[in-house]
């Protein structure tokens, strides 16, 4: 049996950014992964013969320090352009955010919008070295470790006195408050609120969390791209690299136990156990898998003390988004658009997604969802056959449970429902489905192994954050298990496809 | 003409509480107020012959105990009787009680859920270590962390010195605690919905929120980190209504030298050389005076009694973004005689306690849903006291009145504005729910009174009826209250200040804030110090 200096549950792409970390400095790695398919969320899934597509659609703050650090450019990865992101209302009204601005606004509102573009610039910019970093426990850590508060606080001072003030202001503000404090257009504002919202049980009027996890999506962002060969273009730039830095990747080999030694000093991670039997040792186990996963179910609860996985258990990852997948025999008209380029967002007003939100609180869809649909395959012509395209679309506000569990009836109802929502701007949009798929929070929960089906695995709330994310006691990817090491998601900074808690946990792991 | 050394415009409570201390340092003092009585919103107004109303503000806990000994307002005529029990009604039907009394209070939630009879044991113990960290800042002025003045580094060390003596695991339960939604904290505790409910009705009181909403948490907080003779948690009556409290204040004021002036409306506070140096009153009186305190909220003090090219650049803007939003209505009803309520015993606790009309915690924010989309709930929820069964002051022989508090209620309404019959409507609501769980209350009603926010704003000029005078959200507590930057009293403009619930630490009927402030100018006008520190001040 051969020895690994570090196993890696999980080929999502943090998993693959930390076993090449590890690769790069000396370790021998092994990436375990439970499906056929690498990349997790940003995997590639036929959905219909000749149809690609990915869940995660679009690649919006990946670090660019990983890029460079692990050479993706070399091994294929092609960012792409940068999408405009568009706002469609009723009757054919339109905005556009691109790097120059917005239009389809009134003049004050373009010019409100770069100013205050440009401020939460800076406060993500102020903000964007810690999420490439430890952050230690407080009341814990070395002198050295809290100097990491001393840094951020002068990062905060850095804006100047009047910046800091309105930064403190801001930072907890729901995001309608900001919106209505500095918009006139519906449009505007609903567009703007969205990437403060996607993926969190958040709306518009929820305070304490939007404008951070906004912030977070800013920092070293250009904005969404649509990589070459979809998202999982990405997955195999970062796999190439892996090979090349003599990563092992096993898929289809389903870790159902990580395996813990007992002795007098204490427990220790010594490796993982998989369903068909076999057993596979490494002085270190990195788990890419969400927290409940990784704890409750891997680690096992008999290791862990009960205060620390009532924490775990307590965690909140409800997931909200469902995914809606196209296969169309040819391009949809949008009502008001030559082409629908861009990240295309059909919330026309921030009471919309508010009202939809309602829906869901109460375990039931939303009546009119809020959705964003991007055609992956007008960036690459691979992932349709040709002339035909590919339509993906987040759907919020899909339950995780709901009332009345998922039945096929009910998926197919959201479903159309949804379908409905998007021909509402794209009339002839019915003619060209070939096939259509609805994947809900607890189809990928099941599919994809995340808990609640929440992309975050865990969500992006101000205490489950920074030291706090997933709990302290595993904030800083070390875990009351010596050689239980995280690295996905659930571990700070969070989620979206950044790469960065992979980074991170590497970094923490060779320290 | 006479030149005061302050005038305090709004002998609400905040007001009446610093102009007392500052008349106690020897200061010239004019407190100057619209309406023909003082109080603001903690008053007793006889609005029927014969029944004395606490028409808006009308149970108190948050009073600081320093200042209610420190001004002798026992002396003045305050009597806090705190409140013996509650019964909380669910939508099917069942009850909860609360009781003071421990043991009581244990066997009632056992027959609802032995684990939560427990788990309430370990709620009031965290509620208890939370409010002991957030009761030390009450009588403090915050620091603000964007400048590097001694003081404000030195209160920064204190308030973090204080959090870092929590311990760790301490530390994020309070950042956890602090940021979530009152529904989310309560599932970490209880199991039984009505248990659920009645502990998450404080996080939604006067507040433009939902139980599910982030943030709600801490409002749950502020609501029980107050206490009656040390009791923490507990609210009492304060006896011959809430306007004891103005008056006892109004009191001490006098006491000490300042001079009430009520029907004097304040137009405008005049400004010179971005000094302020007095103020024009309705009736076109102009009254000099060295400082202005302004206990009116903050979106009122700089949109309404300051000329805007007074103001430097950008704070007209921020009084504006002020969030202080109506949320709440209230509805005075005079009875003949005590109600009985269903599935409650005839015991000196509940009968004649509190009711909360609490129904699910889905009712509660399915109200919040109606809020949002501009109409009130069919099934609001309603807090309501009747006074009259402690204090026999309060109303006539044998007769009764109840103070119900109604969450939610829009300020505007989605579908035209607010009229007559639709503030009956809103009424027949209230009376409709109430007499679901006590069958023939209708016949016992004398008359009744609706208030809806904006007819809370026009009686007692709080914008939008906000009880707290401003939303207490993160965005606006502590060093962010009001704005950034002006969260020690003193306001952009020279010799201006304010005093009122929308600085620090908010609403409450606790009198920190007009203490603080008059801390913060007898400072300024380099007089002693006659504020008291708090009971458990330590450095």
């Amino acid at each position: 049996m051969k020895k690994f200096d570090t196993i890696v549950i999980g080929a999502g792409h943090n998993g693959l950014v930390c076993a090449n970390y590890l690769a790069r400095s000396g370790q021998r790695v092994l990436v375990v992964e439970q499906s056929d398919e690498i990349g997790g969320l940003a995997a590639s899934r036929e959905f219909h013969p000749g149809f690609k597509v990915s869940v995660a659609h679009s690649v919006g703050n990946f670090g660019p320090r990983i890029v460079r650090d692990l050479e993706l450019q070399d091994h294929g990865l092609a960012l792409g352009a940068v999408l405009p992101t568009i706002g469609l209302a009723a009757g054919g009204q339109s905005v556009r955010l691109d790097d120059r601005g917005a239009a389809g606004v009134s003049d004050d509102d373009a010019s409100r919008y770069l100013a205050l573009r440009g401020q939460l610039q800076k406060f993500a910019a102020a903000l964007s070295p810690f999420w490439l970093k430890t952050i230690p426990r407080i009341a814990k850590g070395s002198l050295a470790d809290m100097m990491t508060f001393a840094h951020l606080g002068l990062r905060l001072r850095g804006l100047g006195r009047n910046d800091m003030r309105e930064f403190m202001r801001i930072a907890t503000l729901p995001m309608r408050d900001l919106m209505d404090e500095n918009f006139d257009s519906e449009l505007l504002k609903a567009v703007l609120s969205w990437d403060g919202l996607l993926g969190s049980k958040l709306a518009p009027r929820s305070p304490n969390n939007a404008i951070l996890t906004l912030l977070y999506r800013m920092a070293d962002s250009d904005g969404h791209q649509v990589p070459a060969g979809g998202v999982p273009g990405l997955v195999q730039a970062l796999c190439s690299a892996a090979a090349a830095n003599g990563v092992q990747i096993r898929t289809g080999a389903s870790v159902d136990r990580i395996l813990v030694d007992g002795s007098a000093a204490g427990l220790v991670a010594r490796g993982v156990h998989l369903d068909n039997g076999e057993s596979i040792s490494a002085r270190n186990v990195v788990s890419s898998a969400d927290p409940k996963n990784t704890f409750i179910k891997l680690a096992g609860v008999a290791n862990l003390e009960i205060q620390f996985t009532n924490r775990i258990r307590r965690l909140r990852s409800d997931g909200l988004v469902a995914k809606l997948h196209l296969a169309l025999d040819g391009l949809p008209d949008f009502a008001g658009l030559d082409r629908p380029d861009g990240r295309i967002l059909l919330a026309p007003t921030m009471d919309t997604i508010e009202f939809a939100f309602d829906d869901a609180k109460y375990g039931a869809c939303s009546e009119q969802p809020v959705v964003e649909v991007v055609l992956p395959s007008l960036y690459d012509e691979s992932l349709a056959p040709a002339g035909q395209h590919v339509l993906s679309a987040h759907v919020m506000y899909v339950p995780h449970e709901l009332e009345g569990g998922w039945t096929d009836a009910a998926r197919a109802a959201i479903r159309e429902r949804t379908i409905d929502t998007i021909a509402a701007f794209a009339p002839g949009l019915r003619a060209h489905i070939l096939h259509a798929e609805f994947l809900t929070p607890a189809d990928l929960e099941e599919q994809y192994h995340v808990s609640g089906g929440h992309w975050h695995h865990g969500e992006m709330a101000l205490d489950q954050m920074l030291m706090m994310r997933p709990t302290y006691e595993a904030a800083q990817y070390r875990t009351p298990i010596p050689g239980l090491f995280l690295c996905g998601a659930g571990c700070h900074p969070g989620g979206d496809i950044t790469g960065a808690p992979g980074h991170n946990a590497a970094a923490e792991i060779l320290r | 003409m006479k030149r005061f050394d302050a005038i305090v415009i709004g002998a609400g409570h905040n007001g009446l509480t610093n102009a007392a201390y500052l008349a106690k340092a020897g200061l010239d003092v004019l407190v100057v107020e619209k309406n023909d009585y003082i109080g603001g919103a903690a008053v007793s107004r006889e609005l029927q012959p014969g029944w004395i109303y606490s028409n808006c503000s009308y149970v108190c806990s948050m009073m600081r105990q320093a200042i209610h000994r420190d001004l002798d307002l026992a002396r003045h005529g305050l009597l806090l009787v705190p409140y013996l029990g509650t019964a909380n009604f669910a939508d099917d039907g069942s009850t909860l009680l609360s009781y003071p009394d421990a043991d009581a209070n244990h066997n009632e939630l056992k027959r609802l859920s032995p684990r939560d009879a427990d788990a309430m044991h370990r709620l009031e113990a965290d509620l208890a270590r939370y409010s002991q960290l957030i009761r030390k800042t009450l009588l403090r002025t915050p620091p603000d962390p964007a400048t590097f003045r001694i003081r404000d580094f030195r209160e920064l060390l204190y308030l973090a010195k204080q959090f870092w003596s929590l311990g760790e695991k301490e530390i994020y339960e309070y950042i956890r605690f602090f940021t979530m939604s009152a529904a989310e904290f309560l599932d970490d505790y209880f199991e039984n919905d009505l248990v659920k409910t009645t502990m998450a009705t404080p996080g939604i009181i006067g507040t433009a929120l939902g139980v599910c909403s982030p943030g709600s948490a801490y409002i749950l907080l502020h609501h029980v980190m107050g206490d009656v003779d040390g009791n923490i948690g507990a609210w009492g009556l304060a006896r011959g209504g809430m306007g004891a409290i103005s008056q006892a204040l109004a009191g001490a004021a006098k006491e000490h030298g300042a001079e009430i002036r009520t029907n004097a409306g304040v137009a405008q506070i005049i400004v010179d050389n971005g000094k302020a140096t007095g103020v024009v009153l309705e009736n076109g009186d102009e009254i000099d005076s060295r400082i202005v305190v302004s206990n009116l909220d903050a979106r009122r003090t700089f949109t309404r009694i300051m000329d805007r090219k007074d103001l430097p650049p950008g704070i007209y803007e921020k009084a504006k973004n002020f969030k202080i939003r109506g949320s709440s209505g209230k509805v005075n009803i005079a009875l003949s005689g005590l109600p009985k309520f269903t599935n409650v015993p005839d015991n000196r606790y509940v009968n004649r306690g509190g009711q909360s009309f609490c129904g699910s915690m889905r009712t509660l924010e399915r109200a919040y849903d109606c809020w949002k989309r501009g109409r009130w709930s069919e099934d609001p929820f309603i807090e309501s006291v009747i006074p009259s069964a402690w204090d026999p002051t309060v109303a006539p022989p044998g007769k009764h009145w109840m103070s119900n508090f109604i969450q939610y209620c829009p300020p505007e309404l989605a579908d035209g504005p607010w009229t007559p019959e639709k503030r009956d409507q809103f009424g027949m609501t209230v009376v409709d729910k109430i007499e679901r769980y006590a069958p023939g209350f209708k016949d016992l009603i004398v008359h009744m009174e609706v208030r809806t926010p904006h007819d809370i704003e026009n009686e007692v000029g709080l914008t939008e009826g906000n009880i707290f005078q401003g939303e207490l959200t993160i965005d606006q507590l502590l060093f962010n209250r009001p704005f950034p930057g002006y969260a020690q009293y003193r306001m952009p403009i020279g010799n201006m200040y304010m005093c009122g619930s929308s600085t620090h630490p908010g609403g409450g009927v606790s009198s920190a804030c007009g203490a603080n402030a008059a801390r913060e100018i007898l400072k300024d006008l380099k007089r002693p110090n006659t504020v008291p520190r708090d009971d458990f001040y330590d450095e």
